[in-house]
């Protein structure tokens, strides 16, 4: 299969669901909304005890992605599942891999969007020292990554009785080592140092990234087969 | 059900049993305190007898499914998805085991219950979320066909999971003192230890075994009464 039939083919599945969501819009307010609550909870919750709140704001910046991430994971393939577009997606004549990178590019696509949008009130609220364009570099590797193993757990959850709950369930514990590098390259960058010094981190952020959406990429025609 | 399996089946059980008093003992009495700690510290220290042989059952349990979860996904066979199953519910046991005999240790020897910049400990705790995941998983997919294929991928992407938790951890970088246990100043000073240690680790290897083939036997005999039950209710 040659790479521009393929990446054509991904890029279908994407326009279909950037356009439904273009026209309701619903998933992208929810995720939007949920990601301002977190953050203003979380402000509100360190700002009482904490003393200096710049030493959370990295993890609260990422448990914000985090959450609002889960959001859009779950109604990518919900949707999918409950309009039986999934069994349309899977009657197509496409290998299955294609319907991975095109959801996996979607929720990509959504949860950027969001970030874009949390990232200048993450910026007003907890007012850190610094901005460095390395940072979008690492967002965008994390949440590559959360895209990546996401994408299959959410095709893994929606054909489980308890749907919505199963993702964090199954996911977060997965995501245990990226997110320990993102928020340490997070606070490292935002505290000034050079991303050079922090190559092992950024390694180990690459490192979960192709393992996963390979081992992803690779078992999701099980998941979904019927 | 074949008689001479059963017996050589009694007589594994048989031999286990005795190994696990025998291991009581040698852990308990014949192991020598050590000379390095006092006081809660020398006698929570025996703990790591039971708390590091339970580590490595856990481990070997996942790797167990992690394999049985390729052959599953790769030539079928409904055999490989009942190894999958019990090898994790057993080893969600020995974790379970890990993680409350760990904190039993730390308060008396580091002051704390817990930490999670230790590598060991946060690998072990991802590791028992990601089981119990495994197992909540089985739980809430009705087709069976349906439900080992899904859980035959969660323990494949799990396990490959484990090794990349500890690395990060490991970098963090702050761990206190989690013992070492061999090489200099560890176990080949004491034999006495020595020995306690790898008896230990040879009975609840064995316990795995004993447990792991009576569970598969009743995840059998579980399929054969539904079947039975569906034959009879398809007669009526």
């Amino acid at each position: 299969m040659n790479l521009i039939g393929f990446l054509r083919k991904v890029l279908a599945i994407v326009h279909k669901d950037i356009i439904a969501e273009l026209r309701t819009k619903e998933m992208l307010s929810s995720m939007f909304v949920f990601a301002l609550l977190v953050i203003v909870i979380f402000n509100f919750a360190f700002e009482l005890r904490v003393a200096n709140v710049k030493q959370v704001a990295p993890g609260v910046l990422w448990v914000t992605f985090t959450f609002a991430g889960m959001l859009g994971l779950n109604r990518s393939f919900i949707l999918e599942k409950d309009k039986g577009c999934l069994e349309g997606l899977l009657l197509a004549p496409v290998d299955r891999t294609v319907i991975y990178f095109g959801k996996m590019l979607g929720n990509l696509i959504f949860m950027s969007v969001v970030e874009a949008i949390v990232l200048p009130i993450f910026w007003v609220l907890f007012n850190p020292p610094l901005f460095s364009l390395a940072l979008i570099l690492v967002i965008i590797l994390g949440t590559l990554g959360f895209a990546g193993v996401g994408t299959l757990f959410s095709a893994i959850a929606v054909h489980t009785r308890a749907r919505e709950v199963m993702l964090p369930i199954l996911l977060f514990p997965i995501v245990v080592p990226l997110m320990i590098a993102a928020v340490k390259i997070t606070g490292g960058l935002l505290d000034g140092q050079l991303l050079s010094a922090m190559r092992n981190w950024l390694n180990l952020l690459v490192g979960f990234d192709v393992i996963f959406l390979t081992v992803s990429y690779m078992t999701f025609d099980y998941v979904v087969e019927e | 059900m074949n008689t001479r399996g059963f017996a050589a089946n009694r007589v594994l059980n048989g031999i286990t049993a005795l190994a696990v008093v025998l291991a009581l003992y040698l852990a308990l009495v014949y192991a020598p305190p050590a000379a390095n700690l006092v006081g809660a510290a020398q006698i929570a220290q025996r703990i790591f007898y039971f708390h590091v042989p339970s580590a490595w059952v856990g481990f070997l349990a996942f790797f167990v499914t992690f394999v049985a979860g390729i052959a599953y996904l790769w030539k079928g066979g409904r055999q490989w998805d009942v190894l999958a199953l019990s090898s994790v519910e057993i080893g969600l046991v020995f974790t379970t085991m890990v993680v409350t005999t760990g904190p039993l240790w730390a308060k008396p020897t580091w002051g704390v219950w817990w930490v999670w910049s230790d590598p060991k400990l946060s690998t072990v705790a991802v590791l028992w979320l990601i089981y119990f995941a495994y197992l909540m998983l089985r739980n809430t997919v009705e087709d069976e066909a349906r439900r080992a294929r899904l859980a035959a991928v969660l323990g494949i992407v799990g396990f490959l999971d484990v090794p990349i938790v500890f690395g990060a951890v490991r970098w963090w970088g702050q761990s206190v003192a989690h013992p070492i246990v061999f090489g200099t100043g560890g176990l080949s000073d004491s034999p006495r230890m020595l020995t306690a240690f790898l008896f230990c680790l040879g009975t609840f290897t064995l316990l795995y075994v004993v447990l792991l083939i009576r569970r598969v036997r009743l995840e059998g005999m579980r399929h054969e009464v539904e079947r039975l039950k569906s034959r009879i209710a398809s007669h009526e």
